[in-house]
């Protein structure tokens, strides 16, 4: 199905929105960045990771990304940097660390 | 005829005045008249006084508003004339019927009612006789039939089969109808 | 023509009837007197398979909204009521049925709102949800609660309305008086009211939606609410063309305003639901003494129509509105205001007297509107003017 266009939403008028506030698709949660909201970023130990994906099962963004059965790696697109990861990790794998002025990856 | 007749039963809740007062609707509809029927509400209270109220006319009725002025009352207990005025706001040339054993001119003196119409039925007796049971309702509608010349009786024990047929067996059917035609022969009339 | 039965029946047990015959997919309604019967009698039809309808128990009228919200938004033709205290506790869900444009048909039995308690006729349940964005249709008769009901499935699920519909009936006085009643044979109304194609369904899983979405600050908010009344605009035309079209199937009128004696009113009274019927007995009666007595029923509140009962009203020399609620604070009671405004605009401006009456079931007796029509003479003569806050009959 074509992707829901609402490149000109902030000019439409009330009848060109869906009939009561419907959102006529699914899943453009992907669509929305939230990778600006964050001050702090994970950076994952590679040495003392034990690949146990509990990272991957908390990140309340789906941000950990995953292949192999293995975490690869942070999409910082949609990490909003809330910690969870580091905080849960049983291996101290993970570390938050401070951002910079650039967020290349919200640009 | 007159084109509205506003009628008013009292009785005690459970003695069966709102059935009473939705027979003689139903009855009327029938006859292709116009009617409404409407019990007077409040909590329910088996054994309390409660009134109920019927209209009937040949043309739509438009009003909705309480019966203050009716032309028939029709008193289901008789114990009721001691602690409800019944004949409150009944017209001057109105007809009052009472479910008693006392004969039609002592009614009337009890009533202190100088004018109109007076009819007495022991409805009791005549339900207890055969439906083996006290439900004056039915008979009472004999009597208004009697009393008032608004129907045929016919016409009310053609209804009472229809309606009470959905639900009832024949045999009560049977003892209803018979009630009724009781009533309708028996009853006393004063004025 | 329909064929159509007479029948003796309360105005509860027609509403239910006609409910039956729109064959709602879910109805979620909680009990309240004098509403108690619909739901009972619909229940029953369910019980025996008179209907095939999702009959959904609930604890509160809160609920009873709720669930019919969610079914009207998963693509069910939805149907509910309810009455006074139970109106008052869906009240925030109204909102939500309005504004995610969900076509709910609910009957409503006109009750007081307590405190003190009371379980009689008013309309102070139904002014009070007057801004909740559901068409509002108001019954004089049992007969035109059932005609409401059905109409109202229409003019809910039109493509150009989508809005909850609200079809009230006075308490005690229409649902629970036995009344005659013409009712029409069920494929008729299966053909009038239509299949429901609903729009966004959740359980369309081909095309799935999200209902129930977030705007705030600088969002659409406000378009929202601007595409919501023009919906109700709208509705002003689909409510005619479809009173015409039931006109026809039923041979009984319809119009959002109803005239009587108009045509050469010196004197009229605008007034809502049962009361109509005493107020016009009275005008006949008037009539025959010489009296040139009108009256102006209301039969569709919300979209109000200003324009037919400024029409209606033209010519006339005074006029009193009945209010059947209160508007505590306010200049007169909401019909009072309505009318008013609805007046504002006329060429002769009309003296309009406001007059609350009935509330909590109060009986209306045709002298309190014996006395109406003789201050409206006074007023037309020029000896009285509309004056204060009147109300009829209270001790």
């Amino acid at each position: 199905m074509a992707k829901w266009d609402i490149s000109r939403i902030d000019e439409w008028k009330g009848d060109e929105f869906p009939l009561g506030a419907c959102i006529p698709e699914s899943g453009n949660s992907r669509d929305y960045v939230t990778g600006g909201w964050r001050s702090e970023r994970p950076v994952r130990d590679d040495a003392k990771c034990t690949q146990c994906l509990i990272c991957w099962i908390m990140c309340p963004d789906s941000a950990v990304v995953a292949a192999g059965e293995k975490v690869v790696d942070f999409k910082l697109d949609h990490c909003k940097g809330c910690g969870v990861c580091a905080n849960e990790c049983p291996a101290d794998a993970i570390t938050m660390v401070p951002e910079g002025c650039e967020l290349p990856e919200v640009k | 005829m007159q084109q509205l007749t506003e009628i008013r039963w009292h009785a005690r809740a459970g003695q069966g005045a709102v059935t009473a007062a939705k027979l003689v609707a139903e009855t009327a509809l029938e006859l292709d008249q116009y009617m409404q029927a409407m019990p007077e509400y409040g909590p329910e209270r088996m054994g309390a006084p409660i009134q109920a109220f019927t209209r009937i006319s040949t043309i739509p009725i438009e009003i909705h508003n309480n019966i203050e002025h009716p032309d028939v009352v029709v008193v289901l207990d008789e114990s009721l004339l001691s602690i409800v005025d019944v004949t409150r706001g009944l017209k001057e040339d109105g007809v009052v019927i009472v479910n008693t054993c006392s004969p039609a001119a002592a009614v009337r003196s009890r009533l202190g009612r100088t004018t109109g119409r007076v009819a007495a039925i022991d409805a009791s007796g005549i339900s207890l006789d055969k439906l083996k049971r006290e439900m004056p309702n039915t008979p009472m509608i004999g009597a208004l039939a009697k009393a008032t010349g608004l129907f045929e009786v016919d016409a009310v024990c053609d209804h009472l089969t229809k309606t009470f047929g959905k639900k009832f067996t024949q045999e009560i059917i049977d003892a209803n109808v018979a009630s009724v035609r009781t009533a309708y022969e028996e009853v006393s009339i004063d004025g | 023509m329909a064929t159509q039965k007479t029948v003796s029946a309360t105005g509860n047990a027609v509403v239910a009837d006609a409910m039956r015959q729109c064959k709602p997919d879910v109805m979620a309604a909680y009990p309240i007197t004098p509403q108690t019967t619909i739901v009972e009698e619909f229940a029953g039809f369910v019980a025996k398979g008179r209907v095939h309808t999702e009959y959904v128990t609930v604890e509160s009228e809160h609920s009873a909204m709720s669930a019919c919200v969610g079914a009207s938004a998963a693509g069910a033709r939805v149907m509910t009521a309810t009455s006074s205290q139970g109106l008052a506790l869906m009240w925030e869900e109204l909102h939500v049925a309005s504004g995610m444009r969900l076509p709910i048909v609910m009957a409503n039995a006109n009750r007081a709102l307590s405190a003190p308690i009371n379980i009689h006729c008013d309309h102070g349940d139904a002014m009070g949800a007057r801004d909740a964005g559901w068409v509002m249709l108001f019954a004089e008769t049992a007969q035109e609660a059932y005609d409401n009901t059905i109409m109202a499935t229409r003019i809910a699920e039109n493509p150009a309305v989508l809005l909850p519909v609200m079809s009230c009936l006075d308490g005690f006085i229409t649902t629970h008086s036995i009344d005659r009643v013409d009712v029409l044979d069920d494929e008729s109304v299966a053909e009038f009211v239509g299949e429901y194609a609903p729009q966004n369904a959740l359980l369309d899983i081909d095309q799935p939606v999200t209902h129930g979405a977030f705007a705030g600050l600088g969002g659409p908010f406000f378009e929202f609410k601007r595409a919501q009344r023009d919906a109700m605009e709208r509705s002003r035309e689909v409510i005619s063309s479809v009173g015409a079209e039931y006109s026809e199937l039923s041979g009984r009128p319809f119009g959002a305003v109803e005239s009587w004696g108009m045509e050469d009113a010196d004197v009229a009274i605008v007034v809502i639901g049962s009361t109509a019927g005493n107020v016009r007995h009275v005008a006949r009666q008037l009539r025959a003494e010489g009296v040139k007595a009108g009256i102006v029923k209301v039969r569709v509140f919300r979209p109000f129509p200003y324009a037919e009962l400024a029409a209606a009203l033209s010519g006339v020399k005074a006029v009193a509105v009945l209010d059947r609620a209160e508007s505590f604070g306010a200049e007169g009671g909401p019909l009072f205001l309505e009318v008013r405004s609805a007046l504002y605009d006329a060429e002769t401006r009309v003296p309009v007297a406001g007059y609350i009456y009935g509330l909590g079931g109060s009986d209306v007796r045709l002298e309190l509107i014996e006395r109406v029509y003789s201050d409206l003479s006074d007023i037309a003569a020029g000896t009285a003017q509309p004056g204060g806050f009147v109300y009829l009959g209270a001790r």
